[in-house]
């Protein structure tokens, strides 16, 4: 059994981080309708960034969030104003569709750019305490991994605070249920979308701090990154962060059971079938009433 | 206060609006009638800046409104309550409530209005903390008419308030109204309950495919054997 609960542990310690990449692809895609498939780039960017951060100034990766995490919001904010602003201008329908060609250009583009800057290996922050073991129950919980979980949370939350209780908060949750009807109170839509929009790079930039630290991070991964938020986000349904943060961590846990049972190649294909799953069973995902 | 006139508005090839002449005055309770697409939703589509017209203008205030942005019309002191209430379902009566006072011009007020929004309709402080999508449709209309009221409105737009509400309900909601308008919010009333709208307002505009077929007052109007017939039904004495 003890294989099974270790897995489990590393299962739930990932699966916090799926939640932290997901809130960001899932606020954009519920308040702007626009599915940007370049978030995992945005990931890996937040990554190097703390990687830089790191090895050319010696910068604590948790410290390195101080930096990487208002670094994202302004990039977030360029990003809107230069490519995804043009595409809230289009009817709902045909949003995703435009986004879809936006996101893959901006995706390769990104991910050219880190071989040039990066060269195309895996790279990670390696910190004096990056070894460090919690042994619990016979179970190994490495230490790294277990303050992402927290920050991870901790980051879900401030951001469902920010939503409930910021004036402008509120304002991005009201142009996510009916823009309409939020610019006949008098709220500027276009505000609301590029703050949202800022938002989630916001946080695709702390999930790759992250990710660098108890992880690798290397140019590719990005994919891999967009498709776990996005299984994500069809699991736990659009409108709540702390249901996305679950949903992150029923994904994790799924895998480590994926991997024990049918070993460590399937890890990835059953968060595939639970996209499936709750695709035919739950559209509107497990969460939302 | 509110000049409309020769508004031609389309949505893509069909033409909604024909040239519609129409005023409201400071004080007055003025209301659109009209059977269902005269247009009468499309021209408050275009007041509230969500439609731009293709032709002719509107003025507020002695200055043209048909280039302000739609989210700047509410702080020029233009609220309105649109067609099917459009509230934030997910989200509580209070949070609807507040963010009807998000423009600046509504802010510094927005505690005593909440509380006299609480006064007009008691019901909805018992449910402040409710989801909104759980009330009912009566309990709606009342949060979509406090949430215009938020803003503390010069002008107060009414696209069928009183559609699919139980006829005592359309009453209390009507008195509502009178009161708001007696505190010195002009009203610019949308209705398919001719009857009512012509009871509780001083003028009226009738519309009909697009056009503007006939006006008066409310008196003359709900007198004029033609309306009587034409919107009041056969058996109407």
């Amino acid at each position: 059994m003890t294989p099974l609960f270790q897995q489990l542990v590393l299962g739930l310690l990932i699966g916090g981080l799926y939640g932290l990449a997901a809130a960001g692809l899932s606020l954009v895609f519920g308040v702007l309708k626009v599915l940007n498939v370049a978030h995992g780039q945005l990931i890996m960017l937040g990554g190097y960034g703390a990687f830089w951060l790191f090895a050319l100034r010696g910068l604590d990766p948790f410290a390195s969030l101080a930096v990487v995490i208002p670094a994202a919001l302004v990039a977030g904010g360029v990003l809107y104003w230069t490519l995804f602003g043009w595409v809230v201008r289009a009817p709902e329908e045909t949003r995703v569709k435009n986004s879809l060609l936006i996101g893959f250009g901006l995706a390769l583009a990104l991910e050219a750019a880190a071989v040039r800057l990066w060269t195309a290996d895996e790279r990670s922050v390696t910190t004096g305490y990056a070894g460090a073991v919690l042994t619990v129950a016979g179970l190994a919980v490495p230490v790294v991994r277990l303050a992402s979980l927290a920050l991870a949370l901790a980051l879900c939350g401030g951001l469902h605070l920010v939503l409930a209780r910021w004036r402008w908060g509120r304002a991005i949750r009201a142009t996510a249920e009916d823009w309409e009807a939020a610019l006949m109170t008098g709220i500027d839509v276009r505000r609301a979308y590029l703050l949202a929009f800022a938002l989630g790079t916001a946080l695709a930039g702390a999930a790759g701090t992250l990710v660098s630290v108890g992880y690798s991070i290397s140019p590719s991964i990005g994919l891999e990154w967009t498709l776990k938020a996005l299984i994500v986000v069809v699991l736990a349904g659009l409108g709540s962060m702390l249901g996305t943060f679950v949903g992150g961590l029923v994904l994790g846990l799924a895998e480590a059971v994926s991997a024990t049972v049918f070993g460590g190649p399937y890890r990835e294909v059953v968060g595939l079938v639970v996209f499936f799953v709750v695709l035919v069973a739950r559209p509107r995902g497990l969460f939302v009433r | 206060m509110l000049e409309v006139r020769g508004v031609e508005a389309a949505y893509g090839p069909f033409l909604a609006l024909s040239g519609v002449t129409l005023t409201a005055r400071p004080g007055e309770i003025v209301a659109l009638l009209g059977p269902n697409g005269a247009g009468k939703t499309t021209l408050i589509r275009c007041i509230t800046g969500l439609l731009r017209p293709r032709a002719g203008g509107i003025r507020w205030e002695d200055a043209p409104l048909d280039r302000v942005p739609a989210h700047a019309i509410v702080e020029r002191g233009i609220a309105v309550v649109p067609e099917g209430r459009r509230l934030f379902g997910a989200m509580t009566v209070e949070e609807n409530l507040e963010l009807g006072a998000f423009v600046p011009r509504a802010r510094p007020q927005r505690a005593a209005r909440l509380e006299h929004v609480y006064t007009i309709f008691p019901m909805l402080r018992e449910r402040r903390r409710q989801i909104t999508r759980a009330l009912s449709g009566g309990q709606q209309q009342m949060v979509a008419i406090g949430r215009a009221l938020m803003a503390g409105p010069k002008l107060l737009l009414l696209d069928e308030p009183s559609l699919g509400l139980a006829p005592r309900l359309v009453e209390s909601i009507f008195d509502v109204l009178r009161e708001i308008n007696r505190s010195g919010v002009s009203i610019l009333l949308v209705e398919q309950n001719v009857q009512a709208a012509l009871t509780l307002s001083h003028r009226a505009y009738l519309l009909e495919a697009g056009r503007v077929a006939g006006e008066g007052s409310a008196a003359a109007l709900l007198d004029d054997p033609r309306v009587r017939r034409a919107y009041l039904g056969p058996l109407a004495r």
